[in-house]
């Protein structure tokens, strides 16, 4: 048996995962980055994106939107905002979500409003990822 | 003494008042039941979240961050967190007054004090004093993250605009079902965590950063208002039902009381009323006779 990590998923409503895995990817800010057991202690923010691990046999992703990852005493732990399993996504919610991102980011387009513009940028890339998480990559 | 009609009017009236509290109560205790779950599902985060704050501090130069520093401060902004729904006691009543007895406390140190409301019930109270900046009615309802980030983004705005040199949360602490107390926690500027003992200092060297640490402080340090905000509504939120749950307890058993003082009022004016009638009968036959 290969040397596993633990890998726990914190978000404000509560613990998503909490189990022992054999290699964690994760979106980290400065490109996607992969971590075995007795990884070094590391700290890293992560943005929108899948999380993916290997226990065993299984393979599993989480869809994330950012937060940040500490890895120290061969323990990973994620904080963010929130964690989705690719089955648990509302999949129409999603597409809705995407199209409305897109509209918005058409008005914001012609009205040169910053603010609004990044905040339909992020819940496109959320909608996307989303998508992409529930059609398990 | 009051007519017969007049007192079981009343009668009926309170019990039909203690009906409602009492259904209110049991409203604010299941209420309170989910309040407090989400709280308990929010503390690992928080716990976490802080001790990755004081490992960063720990190697990070903390002057180099704007939402750190330290100016000298001429306008201090109070956040004051209460409920959107009235009929909890005095809960909110005691946040409000917290308030305004710091907003006295800075403006005899010659400060300038602005008001920054969460919920509808501080607003209300608080709205006549002329310094609230803005209110957030309606978030109260339902506990968002997003909220949480629209408060903490203003609030950081003013502060690195330089509108606000210092910013405290006001909110009502949830420390059991009995009690609640108004607190003030410091918001801004963005205090140091402290590492705790000697472990702590030692793994806080060795960390690998990615990107950099300031890069991180500052992806961390918004999030970490965001966590300071909804921690704080959080609270409110539970300690809101706990006090209405009290308050209405308080209330039905003061219906109880009425009831039982006005059935005896009613028992007395019954049996005057049966005594003069009887009189009534007895004075009529006798003039018959």
């Amino acid at each position: 048996m290969a040397q596993q990590i633990r890998l726990e998923v914190v978000t404000p409503d509560g613990e998503r995962v909490n189990e022992e895995v054999d290699i964690v990817n994760a979106p980290g800010f400065g490109g996607d980055f992969g971590v075995l057991a007795n990884h070094a202690p590391f700290l890293s923010t992560i943005k929108i994106g899948a999380l993916t691990y290997e226990n065993g046999k299984e393979r599993k992703s989480l869809m994330v939107s950012g937060g940040f990852c500490e890895v120290s005493n061969n323990k990973i732990t994620f904080l963010v905002e929130s964690a989705e399993y690719g089955g648990d996504i509302d999949v129409e919610r999603a597409m809705r979500a995407k199209e409305r991102a897109e509209k918005r980011l058409a008005q914001a387009a012609q009205q040169a409003e910053d603010f609004s513009k990044k905040r339909a940028e992020v819940a496109l890339q959320r909608a996307i990822m989303r998508l992409k998480v529930a059609k398990g990559i | 003494m009051p007519s017969l009609k007049d007192v079981k009017t009343k009668i009926t009236g309170v019990q039909k008042t203690s009906q409602i509290t009492k259904a209110m109560n049991m409203v604010a205790a299941s209420k309170l039941r989910g309040a407090q779950e989400k709280m308990e599902a929010f503390r690992p985060y928080t716990s976490k979240f802080n001790d990755a704050m004081s490992n960063l501090s720990g190697g990070a130069n903390t002057d180099s961050f704007p939402l750190m520093e330290k100016r000298e401060v001429k306008t201090v902004e109070l956040v004051v967190v209460t409920s959107d729904r009235g009929l909890c006691g005095s809960y909110n009543a005691h946040i409000v007054k917290r308030a305004v007895a710091m907003t006295a406390e800075y403006e005899a140190e010659g400060k300038k004090v602005s008001l920054v409301c969460v919920g509808k019930k501080g607003y209300q109270l608080l709205k006549k004093s002329g310094k609230v900046r803005t209110g957030y009615t309606a978030v109260m309802s339902s506990f968002q993250m997003f909220n949480a980030r629209e408060i903490a983004t203003d609030l950081a705005e003013q502060f690195l605009g330089g509108t606000v040199d210092k910013v405290e949360v006001v909110f009502g602490a949830f420390k059991s079902v009995a009690v609640q107390n108004p607190v003030s926690v410091p918001f801004l500027p963005v205090q140091p965590v402290e590492t705790e003992g000697e472990a702590g200092k030692k793994i806080s060297g060795d960390y690998i950063y990615e990107p950099s640490t300031e890069e991180i402080m500052e992806v961390l340090q918004p999030l970490y208002l965001n966590v300071v905000i909804y921690h704080a509504m959080l609270e409110v939120g539970a300690g809101e039902h706990a006090a209405r749950m009290t308050a209405m307890d308080n209330a039905t058993n003061a219906c109880k009381d009425i009831v039982s003082n006005l059935t005896i009022i009613y028992n007395k004016a019954r049996q005057a009323a049966v005594t003069n009638e009887l009189m009534d009968i007895v004075g009529g036959a006798e003039a018959l006779k």
